[in-house]
């Protein structure tokens, strides 16, 4: 099937505009009659649930952690983008849209790339009025910082937790909303089934997590904003419960899931310790500003950093790339520390890491500045590392953080199962193959404030109120069919551990399906996928009761959807026989190491309908068209 | 397990166990073993999680997420003080280097009344969410506020805002004060919007609103021991609470 | 009404009233130090010159010890209340013996105060029998005969500890709650208090102890 993505025609300048325009829109005085039940808190959820409450729509909120603020849109640390062009240095919607186009290796739908360019002032406008403590300069004008991948300073920060201040923003509105009535909370509640009915989604079934009620909550539209899908390698910079659960149990229920092998390998963070590690730190982008990324030119050269003489250091960035030099791209900055690990040049423990030395910053502009800038940063390297990173370099290495993949959408942010919409990073839209730095939050809240409290409307104008009730066949299927699920796991009674059957997931993944992947590695991953889920089936051991706080038993809801998701994404990425941003194919790569893309044959999205476990799904292509952009060999030299 | 064999430590742990939030509690004992320094303290509860479920007994539950210090989740009283005593550190990334082979640790949730143990060393923090739903916020619709440079903000109000607003609403404040009280927590959002512009025309709505809920929600008085900075992970400063006071003085004579 | 009801206010009159009384203390310790000069007798002669004066000031001294222990002790059974379970191991970093004692330190305080007014002002305490039978007391004479005796000035020496304690939380806290603090004055307010109220406490106790060791006699 050849999918539509329903894009605007016409000059983009102007496509969300009059998209806008043609949407319809549900009488305030109806509002109130339609629920709308949304799914995490994050920026993207937070944001919508706070809006369409404010509209005066009935909202359900829903999220696994205590507290609506805990969303991991929180760890977020270097900054959000807008084109403001307050800095005066040359930026512009056209110049977001197209950095952003190019940051996604050409893979991202132009039109919705546009409408995140054009409300990102919006963003910082309203999270302003909500009292986000941004960085201002002595005149008490809004202050702008660099980030990779573009070469104006873009970026709005709220020093080293632009994240949390973002979504302490949404959350405020949100707690708003819970006063006025006009939102429901539901905190330690995880979603685990989409309930649809005729075809429309008309519901979830979650369990409460402290009591272990299994239930249904039905709404005339479910608005999915559940994050990404990067634990999917164990070990990565999401947090323990972020999982692939929501996403993929609605795509087991229809929704397509649009290039699930679009990861992001961040370029900077804390190199793992060791076998007992649970997750990796990120290191913010930012301090590539400042920091200049090295290894030694020798291999094994186990000098301590600060005793290598500067002529047998390599600043393999600034060398590579002269005219982003540091601020290149992060999937480029991530292949290449690879690389110089792969050439048995990386430092630190394993030699895998290689150096970000901020000694020529902090000689340029004092110890003061750099400690005002990232502060908290060098604090949080030093507490994980003990290592003072004033004094010697940090160690970094890449470490899966963000995936640009997820559920496909088409412009209004609506799956192909009507009433049901994705937001932020659990749809597929706007990055394209790769995410540039502070683009994350511009997207959440982009979703969350400005689009969907549109486009939603369109589809609810066109359906009847509470049409579905809660004794409806398919609320009882799933509430049963979930029952069943969470008996079994608890019945097993195997001998290892849920924890153990994850990492070795993550390891088969982060070998075969990581930063560089071959046709033999994936279908060695495919090799190997099935076996270990056959296992866990059969050997998982899960203890305690369904009917209680029962940590283990979420664990195994989550890693047992991982285990049928990295089949997908592993599919999906030997199926794109081609290199593009973060899915990198060694047999396609230009003579210097770039990634090379095939537009012949892959620009399109890829949506995969669900056929079974262990099933072949089925491929439906999105093409690409590129009218404003032209398709063209990415540099950053 | 651990990779690091040659100087891994034993520690005696002291958990507090406890079923349910009418259930009985009390202290039992654990031994982790090959802990390596560089483990964090929560990996360290992991291992011994492992080894209780291969024994087919109950894991120890405790409340964690981004591991990385800004979620606000992790909430355990380490050795008598939240989140273990180091400065500026969540229990998440509080490190074994800390403690030395032998040592023994006692692990027990918050204690307050307005905070039920759940289970373990889990518990219910809802009544902080009630206090910002009482006001911490601006009253701004989304969509139609002014350009974000329309109204200027001094850096020292910028930087003090900021400040404030660090705080990742765990609740060690309230589970270190003598009393209970929750007003670290709550003068932080009443500081940093009181400061700012955008959130000036709602101060003496918004600190009566906030200080009421939380007296409602069964949190204690201040009576300014100050144990609450002390123990932050976030070191927000009790200058704020002063603010507090100050904007309640304010909002008595309005 | 907000300030007799909210955490806050009633913090705010616990504040305010507590400042009251410093002065009182302050006031206090001038007057009882004119025994230095030999003036106390005038001192109490004149005192007692405005017999209206006298009592508005006593009815004033009532309320604001009335409130402020009213509210001492409603707060902390509600603090109390807040925080019912105790931790196994519990360390503090930052309270202090004094600052979480101050519902004691303040109710000995209060007992000393009867006893203050029993022996001093109503003179029903035996050791000031002997003025009784006297038109007009001399103040001197009683002071010096009651710090005669070691067990009162123990008792005496002892309630200045309790002030001591009280007011070396008291003197940082009340300025906390006027909100009139700041990250420099934190740790100053700290030290203030302490140096004030040693100051206060040594004062007081230097006139039963001079008494005592004989420097002040008859």
């Amino acid at each position: 099937m050849i999918l539509d993505g329903k894009c605007p025609k016409g000059p983009i300048q102007t496509s969300w505009d009059r998209h806008r325009f043609d949407l319809k829109l549900v009488n305030p005085a109806n509002k109130r009659k339609y629920k709308i039940l949304v799914v995490g808190t994050g920026l993207a959820g937070g944001a919508a649930a706070a809006s369409l409450g404010e509209l005066g729509y009935n909202v359900e909120a829903f999220c696994y952690q205590d507290s609506a603020r805990r969303a991991h849109s929180i760890a977020a640390q270097g900054g959000i983008n807008a084109a403001k062009n307050y800095p005066n240095d040359g930026d512009s919607i056209y110049r977001l849209f197209y950095d952003t186009i190019k940051g996604g290796d050409f893979r991202a739908r132009e039109a919705d790339v546009w409408r995140l360019a054009q409300v990102s002032n919006n963003i910082i406008d309203q999270c302003v009025a909500q009292g986000v403590p941004f960085a201002r300069d002595y005149a008490g004008y809004l202050d702008n910082r660099s980030f990779g991948g573009a070469q104006v300073s873009r970026t709005f920060y709220a020093r080293g937790q632009t994240g949390q201040q973002l979504l302490l923003g949404a959350y405020s509105a949100l707690s708003r909303q819970v006063k006025a009535g006009s939102v429901k909370l539901f905190q330690r509640t995880e979603m685990l089934d989409l309930v649809v009915v005729d075809g429309e989604a008309k519901g979830i079934t979650v369990r409460d997590l402290v009591t272990g009620e299994i239930r249904t909550h039905v709404g005339d539209a479910v608005v999915l904003a559940t994050g990404g899908y990067v634990n999917v390698f164990y070990l990565s910079t999401n947090a323990m419960g972020c999982s692939v659960t929501a996403t993929w149990r609605a795509h087991k229920k229809g929704a397509f899931f649009a290039n699930p092998c679009y990861t992001q390998i961040h370029p900077t963070c804390i190199p793992q310790s060791g076998e007992h590690q649970s997750k990796l730190t990120l290191m913010s982008e930012s301090l590539r500003n400042d920091g200049r990324c090295w290894a030694p030119k020798k291999k094994g050269d186990n000098r301590p950093p600060n005793e290598i003489p500067e002529e047998d250091r390599d600043y393999y960035l600034e060398r590579k790339y002269p005219s982003f030099g540091n601020l290149a791209p992060r999937d480029i900055a991530s292949r290449a520390a690879k690389e110089q690990c792969d050439e048995g040049r990386g430092v630190g423990p394993g030699g895998r890491g290689v150096n970000l030395d901020f000694a020529d910053s902090i000689k340029r502009l004092g110890e003061d500045t750099i400690r005002a800038r990232y502060g908290n940063l060098f604090e949080m390297y030093e507490k994980i590392t003990d290592e003072n990173a004033y004094k010697v370099p940090m160690r970094m290495y890449p470490a899966p953080h963000y995936s640009m993949g997820g559920l496909w959408v088409d412009y209004n942010c609506e799956s192909n199962v009507p009433g049901l919409f994705v937001l932020g990073e659990a749809n597929f839209s706007v990055h394209g193959a790769n995410r540039l730095g502070a683009s994350a939050l511009m997207q959440g809240l982009a979703d969350g404030y400005f689009v969907i409290p549109y486009t939603i409307a369109n589809y609810l104008a066109k359906t009847k109120p509470g049409a579905v009730k809660a004794d409806n066949p398919e609320c009882k299927k799933s509430i049963e069919d979930i029952k069943a699920q969470t008996n079994k796991f608890l019945s097993i009674n195997g001998k290892k551990t849920v924890s153990e059957f994850h990492r070795e997931l993550g390891k088969i993944m982060w070998e075969n399906v990581g930063m560089a992947r071959s046709e033999e590695s994936l279908k060695d991953a495919l090799k190997k996928i099935p076996v270990l889920r056959e296992e866990f089936w059969k050997n998982v051991k899960v203890t305690g009761k369904g009917e209680e706080l029962n940590q283990q038993l979420e664990n195994a809801g989550r890693v047992a959807d991982f285990l049928e998701f990295a089949e997908l994404m592993s599919k999906d990425a030997l199926h794109r026989n081609e290199s593009c941003g973060g899915h990198f194919r060694v047999e396609h790569q230009m003579p210097d190491g770039e990634a090379r893309r095939n537009d012949e044959d892959y620009c399109y999205a890829a949506a995969w309908e669900f056929k079974g476990v262990g099933n072949e799904p089925e491929l439906h292509k999105e093409p690409l068209t590129f009218e404003n952009v032209h398709l063209a060999v990415r540099s950053y030299k | 397990m651990s990779a690091h064999t040659s100087n891994t430590m034993t520690i005696t742990l002291h958990v507090w166990r406890q079923a349910g939030p009418n259930a009985p509690g009390k202290l039992e004992q654990y031994e982790a073993k090959n802990v390596s320094p560089d483990q964090s303290f929560l990996e360290m509860l992991d291992e011994v999680n492992e080894d209780l479920i291969k024994a087919g007994k109950d894991p120890i539950a405790f409340d964690h997420d981004c591991r990385e210090g800004i979620c606000g989740m992790c909430s355990s009283v380490i050795n008598g003080v939240p989140h273990g005593g180091q400065v500026r550190t969540t229990a998440c990334q509080l490190h074994m280097r800390t403690f030395k082979d032998g040592d023994a640790i006692y692990i027990e949730p918050w204690r307050a009344k307005a905070f039920p143990i759940i289970k373990d060393l889990i518990v219910d923090r809802n009544a902080l969410e009630r206090i910002t739903q009482a006001g911490g916020y601006t009253s701004c619709h989304t969509g139609g506020v002014p350009d974000g440079n329309a109204i200027l903000v001094p850096k020292p109000d910028a930087d003090y805002a900021m400040d404030a607003a660090e705080c990742i609403g765990c609740g060690a404040c309230v589970a270190a004060c003598p009393n209970g009280s929750a007003m670290l927590y709550t003068s932080a959002k009443v500081a940093q919007l009181a400061v700012l512009p955008q959130g000036k025309a709602e101060a003496a709505e918004r600190v009566c609103a906030m200080v009421d809920a939380m007296q409602e929600n069964g949190f204690g008085n201040c009576s300014n021991h100050y144990e609450c900075q002390a123990a932050c992970p976030k070191g927000i400063s009790v200058k704020f609470i002063a603010k507090l006071n100050r904007e309640y003085q304010k909002a008595l004579f309005k | 009404m907000r300030i007799f009801n909210s955490t806050v206010g009633r913090k705010l009159l616990m504040s305010i009233s507590g400042q009251l009384l410093i002065i009182f203390v302050l006031i206090h310790l001038a007057g009882n130090s004119t025994i230095y000069f030999g003036w106390i007798n005038a001192y109490a002669e004149h005192l007692h010159s405005m017999p209206p004066v006298v009592w508005v000031f006593r009815a004033i001294m009532l309320a604001i010890v009335g409130t402020h222990i009213c509210y001492g002790v409603l707060l902390t059974l509600e603090n109390k209340a807040a925080n019912p379970t105790n931790y196994a191991v519990k360390r503090q970093l930052k309270a202090s013996f004094a600052s979480e004692n101050m519902i004691w330190t303040g109710l000995l305080l209060a007992a000393f105060i009867v006893y203050h007014l029993l022996q001093f002002t109503a003179k029903m305490t035996p050791d000031v029998a002997w003025t009784s039978n006297q038109a007009v007391v001399d103040v001197f004479k009683m002071v010096v005969t009651s710090f005669s005796n070691a067990g009162i000035v123990v008792v005496y020496a002892l309630a200045m500890v309790m002030l001591f304690l009280h007011l070396s939380h008291g003197i940082p806290s009340f300025l906390q709650t006027m909100g009139w603090n700041n990250d420099k004055t934190i740790p100053v307010y700290g030290t203030a208090g302490k140096v004030i109220s040693a100051f206060l406490m040594l004062a007081y106790i230097s006139i039963p102890a001079t008494i005592l060791v004989g420097l002040l006699k008859l």
